[in-house]
């Protein structure tokens, strides 16, 4: 064996990803098998594996079931359905392949879209007894969304329907009328058996009248462009290599367009400009590099750049800056998509704080119809405005995967609950710039000879907040101390008199609320609110507004039944009614405080020795 | 201009190694000796050259290791100038915890999934780095690139975070940690052609040798020292073999080869019609034992 010509051999050979979709019945995970059987990518001792495992899970009688290849954990195995996404890797005379494996059932608009973020390739299996279906329908858009620009549709079983052409060419028509809109550069056909083996590498006895090439032909001869070559450079700045004194690079990976040594180059935050001194590459130093190498540039000056940054040059004019932008989202997380929470953005080397300003319209992806609506759920895919806590250099998915996605996290339990695809940045606010004054929070409270803070009371209908904020704003005012309370029940009547009780709502009640305490204690007040605020990420915002020390949640801690029985207000007998919706604690929610500065129980001391606590605490913080 | 497959794969890897340096605060390499932590290894001084590491190695020492593997895991350590953390679990040592007495079963887990956590925790690191692929094994498969574990280092296959791209979530919580697998996407021929056009060094055990075995369930067993209690019955013998991958040597079967050099190594992977997982006796105690291994806390 010429192992020299094998390696030349293996780095002619292209890298191409793959993302399967299909339902479980469509026969997915036996097209898999056959794939790694059929290029002979399978050990004699994982053949051996899958034939004690047919014996025990198969499905094909005394043959050896080849989805078994395929399907990995054991929960899955014992169900015989994939649950996640799973990566396969199988290798041709052409080709390396990486194979994203997603299931078609419920979860799949999260999987699906996690695996086509990768995947430069969509094959959509179509069972031929069946036809086009809803799904079909589904994993279509959303390959077409994730701007996968090449589709092969396999039609799967064709031995079970005679290996009829005609069935063949009415499937081909339905699925033309289907993505008419959308925007494939190529879409391939394949009558197939899987199971049988006929059409995947080879054998064509039974579809003599399909004269195309083999599935695997097929996608070996995709020609996948390297979008983004011809586009002017850019470079986020991943992490800077200060080795030495006298040696400062910065290390990232190419985004776009090609970078020569000499080149003149500005960054997303400076007005300024440098040329590249040198460039370093895995194997030592370069003339010139190109998008998607990992390389470390240095420059001519030295300016003052971090992570977080853009390196690009000057005419790039496809990145813009801003802190608004609209783009397509797909939620992942059980818990809703709220407009106005607060979320982690996290882009290619920066995370940023921001908001879900107008969720436009939610789309079904089956019928392909908008619709207006208030949340997402799980899976639901959504046009929206988003606005960032500060500025960052974006642009279009369409242009740029690496610049235009973004992945939401929660930054209550940084779970990954959505990913995004820039459609367009909207300038509206670039306008409208932060203005210092030159009077501020610390010469107002220098003059107002106190530390202002905002005491945040949370806790349910008839606890007592506004009963002990009461008597505590007047312990404070007897102090000489500038207070001012926000009440829950008296900002609705103004302020917020536009918001009902749905959680939409409830959030945006909130963040008003918050909001305006926040200016409060810029004024230099003493600011105590009392609000239900039943959810902690709401709180968790309003904390994250204000600087350290300068806000305190004060839990007071009386159990629902306790509530229910004082029920000033008759409100509890009105929810349990029915006559009044969305009450906190019937039928809403109340997130109890995990880390509160100070619990309350009302049920062992009154609302005087509660307020006495309170200002016992603030003397602690030296507030008071 | 477009890449080849493995200056793809060599990209990916560096991307991933750069962020786990850039946003996270007390990483540590992982460091197992064997074929795929020296190409990892050979990554991330590629990612921040001409700097020294960011980051130390960590090796976890079930004191069972084959007797070679330490002394080319301190040869390396002195040639790269790594800062090199060694943790052995005192406890199993102290009650005398092996593969032969104890089986593979406990000594894997108390000396190696145990052992991993106690230095996680002691250490306080919040990134480690391994160097599993996800062609290895059919649990691996469905791994993500970072991989988040609770505060008991516990893996939950239904509760994995979305990866989506490449941005990785690389936040969390106090006394949570992630595991981070740089080499995911990476094949065992990969992983070969790699180490041969660097020219990366690795543990010459992987190389065919005159080597004292004895053939015990179906594996042929080196002895590497006294401690591996040679039966009457079994015969002592010298053959020509090496080893595909490394562990414990009472748990690693050599397979009879005579391939001396990567090249000839490569040959014989391309004519093998046996996976690299097979000479290893923790997988094979039962069908999905990865997945459980894993989710209480294993690499």
């Amino acid at each position: 064996m010429d192992l020299e010509k094998f390696f030349q051999n293996q780095n002619k050979k292209k890298q191409v990803k793959i993302l399967t979709c299909g339902s479980v019945d469509d026969g997915k995970s036996t097209l898999l098998g056959r794939l790694l059987y059929d290029s002979q990518n399978v050990f004699v001792d994982q053949m051996d594996q899958a034939k004690i495992e047919s014996e025990k899970y198969g499905t094909q009688g005394k043959d050896i079931d080849l989805a078994l290849l395929i399907d990995g954990l054991q929960a899955e195995r014992e169900q015989g359905i994939t649950i996640d996404v799973a990566y396969r890797f199988f290798e041709t005379s052409k080709c390396k392949f990486i194979v994203a494996d997603t299931p078609g059932h419920e979860q799949y608009t999260r999987n699906m879209a996690t695996g086509a973020s990768n995947s430069d390739v969509a094959i959509i299996l179509i069972d031929a007894q069946k036809g086009v279906l809803e799904q079909t329908k589904r994993h279509s858009f959303i390959v077409n969304l994730l701007g996968i620009q090449h589709v092969v549709v396999a039609i799967n079983k064709m031995d079970l329907v005679n290996y009829d052409e005609h069935i063949f060419n009415i499937i081909i028509a339905e699925y033309k009328e289907l993505i008419k809109n959308f925007n494939f550069i190529s879409t391939k056909y394949i009558p197939l058996s899987a199971l049988k083996g006929d059409n995947v590498f080879s054998n064509f006895e039974n579809t003599k009248w399909y004269s195309g090439p083999s599935l695997i032909e097929t996608l070996e001869n995709i020609q996948i462009e390297e979008e983004g070559m011809n586009d002017a450079f850019s470079m986020p700045v991943q992490w800077v290599n200060r080795s030495s004194s006298d040696f400062r690079g910065y290390a990232g990976t190419i985004t776009s367009g090609k970078i020569s040594k000499g080149d003149v180059i500005t960054t997303s935050s400076l007005n300024s400009q440098t040329s590249i001194k040198s460039i370093y590459g895995p194997n030592g130093e370069l003339d010139e590099a190109f998008i998607n190498q990992a390389v470390t540039l240095t420059l001519q000056d030295e300016l003052d750049i971090s992570r977080g940054d853009i390196i690009l040059r000057q005419d790039n004019n496809k990145i813009i800056k801003v802190d608004q932008f609209a783009a397509h989202l797909v939620w992942m997380d059980q818990d809703a998509m709220l407009p106005e929470r607060n979320y982690i953005f996290r882009f290619n080397n920066s995370f940023i704080n921001g908001q879900i300003t107008d969720l436009v319209h939610s789309i079904n992806i089956n019928s392909y119809e908008e619709i207006a609506t208030k949340k997402l759920n799980l899976n639901d895919i959504a046009y929206c405005k988003i606005a960032l806590n500060k500025m960052h250099s974006i642009a279009p998915y369409k242009d740029n995967h690496q610049l235009g996605s973004f992945v939401i996290i929660d930054p209550y339990n940084n779970k990954t609950i959505g990913a995004g695809m820039i459609d367009h940045a909207l300038r509206r606010s670039t306008n409208i710039s932060w203005h210092e004054m030159s009077i501020n929070k610390e010469t107002r409270s220098k003059l107002n000879v106190q530390q202002p803070c905002v005491i945040w009371f949370t806790g349910l209908s008839g606890s007592g907040k506004s009963t002990i904020a009461n008597i505590l704003e007047q312990k404070l005012h007897t102090m000489n101390k500038r207070t001012y309370l926000l009440d829950g029940d008296n900002v609705r009547h103004g302020l917020n008199k536009d918001l009902g009780f749905t959680d939409t709502d409830r959030v945006e009640n909130i963040r008003r609320v918050a909001e305006v305490s926040k200016l409060m204690l810029d004024a230099g007040l003493i600011t105590l609110v009392s609000f239900i605020s039943p959810f902690r990420s709401e709180r968790k915002m309003a904390r994250d507004l204000l600087e350290e020390g300068e806000f305190f949640e004060v839990f007071v801690s009386t159990p629902l039944e306790e509530c229910e029985k004082r029920d000033p207000k008759g409100l509890y007998k009105k929810a349990r009614s029915g006559e009044l919706k969305n009450f906190t604690g019937i039928d809403s929610t109340y997130e109890i405080p995990e880390n509160a500065d100070l619990v309350l129980d009302t049920k062992t001391n009154n609302a005087e020795e509660l307020a006495d606590q309170i200002i016992n605490f603030l003397e602690s913080k030296k507030i008071i | 201009m477009n890449l080849t497959h493995l200056e793809k794969l060599e990209t990916e890897s560096i991307h991933i190694i750069r962020e786990v340096a850039s946003e996270f605060e007390n990483p540590v390499m992982l460091y197992s000796i064997g074929k795929d932590s020296a190409v990892m290894l050979h990554l991330a001084l590629k990612a921040f050259a001409p700097s020294k590491l960011p980051f130390k190695l960590l090796h976890v020492d079930t004191t069972w290791k084959f007797r070679e593997m330490i002394t080319f895991r301190d040869e390396i350590a002195k040639e790269y100038n790594l800062d090199l953390l060694v943790h052995i679990n005192e406890e199993g040592v102290k009650n005398n915890i092996g593969p032969i007495t104890h089986g593979s079963k406990l000594h894997t887990d108390v000396m190696k999934t145990q052992a991993l956590k106690q230095a996680l925790d002691k250490y306080k690191f919040d990134a480690a780095f391994g160097g599993a692929r996800r062609d290895e094994e059919k649990s691996r498969a469905k791994e993500r690139v970072f991989s988040f574990r609770d505060q008991q280092h516990h893996w939950d296959p239904k509760n994995q975070r979305p990866e989506l791209w490449n941005l990785y979530n690389t936040k969390i919580a106090k006394g949570e940690n992630v595991r981070v697998f740089p080499l995911s996407n990476w094949t065992e021929i990969d992983v070969w052609q790699y180490i041969y056009q660097e020219k990366i060094n690795i543990v010459p055990l992987y190389f065919a040798k005159e080597r004292t075995v004895i053939k015990r369930d179906d594996l042929l067993l080196m002895v590497d020292d006294k401690r591996l209690d040679v039966k009457e019955h079994e015969k002592i013998e010298n053959r020509m073999v090496r080893f595909r991958t490394l562990g414990c040597y009472p748990l690693t079967g050599a397979i009879e080869s005579t391939a001396t050099t990567v090249e000839e190594i490569i040959i014989e992977l391309l004519e093998s019609k046996n996976s690299e997982r097979e000479g290893r006796a923790i997988d094979k105690d039962q069908i999905g034992s990865m997945e459980k291994k894993k989710q209480e806390g294993y690499f």
